[in-house]
């Protein structure tokens, strides 16, 4: 008799070792993303036996070293959030306007050099970002605005949106090349200009991929280190107004990278650079859900 | 070329023509030296095998070849005795006096309202009860009022296949165009769908001049007051609906009326 699916024991045996290992394969993703949390979780959570959760993430001071050691977060969650939402007010609009042009308005022979180029752009080491935002960005910048010092929040912001348009463009272009031919077609049948067609039409409609996109590009943001460490000043001083914008400040990442070096093992400094580890790891599993959700939905389909 | 062709003129008031119109796709010819003038308030359908020009021809109206990379278009077109194959031709303005429905229904996704709002928003209607008048007229024009009106809100996609078809003329008629195009509208509907867009363009020809290019030669026969007959690019034979279908004066459209090809 004839079955579409062989038993298990008729099989080659090549193809089962081949089944088993992609599924140990698939398994361990899992297995390290859970045991990657629990190790945070391990060596993060006995900091609260020497500060509070609620006065940690309140806390004005970080200063470990000192005596006693302030371990407040608010400067450096503030930090992140300057350094990010600094980088996607520039970086949102750059990528999907990139990516408008290349998806709407470049010619077929442009729109496939200019992508690939604009996709390698994401393939150049953050430490060569940061070292022309240090080197060249940077000093350029303080000059022209008469600013003391050469390196601040709004550098990171600007490097950092260097770093997030690629993907963003990368995504929001597919997303609105996978917009059916037929809407712009009728749009167009309809009296539209180009430019309308586009912003009324083809935009909304791959709108879900767009955000997906900035999603993706705010993960990328959030979660650098080198950069901003390198441009940013590092003082981990609250930012306050749009000041604080042109000053030094510092991010989270940035401080796990500068101190973990310098920190003695299973000392209340060492939990507390776990905690800033889990909190980041709760913002990147959050950002990625988010975008996994807004992704999966059908493009153009109003829920 | 032998004889001179069976193409008629029809009486009345003429919307639009056109003279020796030729159509290039690269190096294919796909249209050629078409002319033919289209009577005001009538429906002229145009027939012919897959590939024979008349999708070709009825996007010169509106340009719609200019979106097609490598298309080129020469000759007249003259809406109202006016060229508008032209570089000069404003082709925004010439679209929304020729309006289009395309093959597939093909309805945004927003909802109903919006979708029939999109084109007079386009020309900075922002009133709201001017909208909700234009939206309510062109549904009405469209016979889809009764079936719609309480969820106008909702969105389009989920309407029928032949309710969608029905939205996107409804869709065309707010833009307020001279002339309706219509490409194949009813060749992804069921038979009942099909008979309420027959019925319904029997009721817009009082108020425009429709072209429709379709597939379907009983369609053809029910609903057009003119019949074009396409093949390999050239207009075989134009005439009354009747004499087409009853007694063509060229062998070849005898030969396709009666199916023994394409």
């Amino acid at each position: 008799m004839l079955s579409i699916r062989p038993s298990r024991r008729k099989r080659r045996p090549l193809e089962r070792v081949v089944e088993a290992l992609i599924r140990v394969a698939g398994f361990l993703a899992v297995v390290f993303v859970l045991a990657i949390l629990v190790f945070l979780l391990r060596d993060a959570l006995p900091i609260l036996k020497t500060i509070g959760l609620g006065a940690m993430l309140s806390g004005a001071r970080w200063s470990p070293t000192a005596d006693p050691p302030k371990f407040g977060l608010l400067p450096l969650i503030l930090g992140s959030l300057y350094v990010t939402a600094g980088a996607m007010v520039v970086g949102a609009p750059l990528g999907l306007a990139c990516a408008v042009f290349i998806s709407e308005v470049a010619p077929p022979r442009a729109r496939e050099v200019l992508k690939p180029l604009v996709e390698l752009l994401a393939a150049v080491p953050s430490v060569v970002y940061g070292f022309l935002g240090l080197l060249l960005l940077g000093p350029w910048l303080a000059k022209v605005f008469g600013l003391p010092l050469g390196q601040f929040g709004a550098l990171g912001s600007l490097v950092l949106a260097f770093m997030a348009v690629p993907t963003i463009v990368s995504v929001s272009e597919d997303a609105l090349s996978a917009v059916p031919r037929a809407y712009r077609e009728n749009s167009l049948a309809l009296g539209a200009t180009r430019w309308q067609t586009i912003s009324r039409v083809v935009v909304p409609a791959a709108r879900s991929g767009i955000i997906a996109a900035m999603l993706l590009g705010l993960g990328r943001a959030i979660g650098e280190t080198m950069t901003v460490l390198m441009v940013t000043g590092n003082a981990p001083v609250i930012p306050q107004g749009l000041v604080g914008f042109l000053k030094p400040l510092r991010t989270m990442t940035a401080t796990i990278a500068a101190e973990m070096g310098e920190t003695a093992y299973y000392t209340p400094h060492y939990h507390a650079l776990f905690m800033i580890g889990l909190i980041l790891f709760l913002i990147a599993l959050a950002v990625n859900v988010i975008s996994d959700f807004a992704m999966r939905r059908i493009p153009g389909v109003r829920a | 070329m032998e004889r001179p062709r069976p193409i008629l003129r029809p009486e009345g008031p003429i919307v639009v023509e056109t003279v020796g119109l030729n159509v290039h796709y690269g190096s294919f010819h796909a249209l050629r030296e078409v002319s033919a003038a289209f009577a005001a308030n009538h429906i002229t359908a145009l027939i012919g095998p897959s590939g024979c020009g008349k999708s070709t021809y009825l996007r010169c109206f509106n340009r719609m070849n200019d979106l097609i990379e490598g298309a080129r278009v020469s000759g007249q077109v003259l809406l109202e005795g006016e060229d508008v194959n032209t570089p000069e031709t404003d082709v925004v303005e010439l679209r929304r006096r020729v309006g289009m429905v395309f093959q597939a229904p093909n309805p945004f996704p927003m909802s109903i309202f919006d979708n029939i709002a999109y084109g007079p928003r386009l020309q900075g209607v922002r009133e709201h009860s001017r909208l909700e008048e234009i939206v309510e007229r062109s549904l009405r024009a469209a016979a889809l009022w009764d079936e719609v009106k309480d969820k106008l809100r909702q969105t389009a996609i989920a309407l029928s296949g032949g309710q969608q078809q029905r939205m996107c003329i409804a869709r065309a008629l707010a833009v307020e165009p001279e002339i309706l195009l219509m490409d194949e509208p009813c060749s992804a509907l069921d038979p009942t769908a099909t008979f309420h867009i027959e019925e319904l363009m029997l009721e817009l020809k009082q108020r425009y001049t429709i072209i429709i290019v379709t597939h379907n030669m009983y369609q053809a026969s029910r609903v057009s007051d003119y019949t074009g007959f396409f093949l390999l690019g050239e207009l075989i034979e134009y005439d009354r609906t009747e004499k087409i279908f009853e007694g063509p004066a060229d062998p070849r459209t005898d030969d396709y009326i009666r199916g023994r090809f394409g």
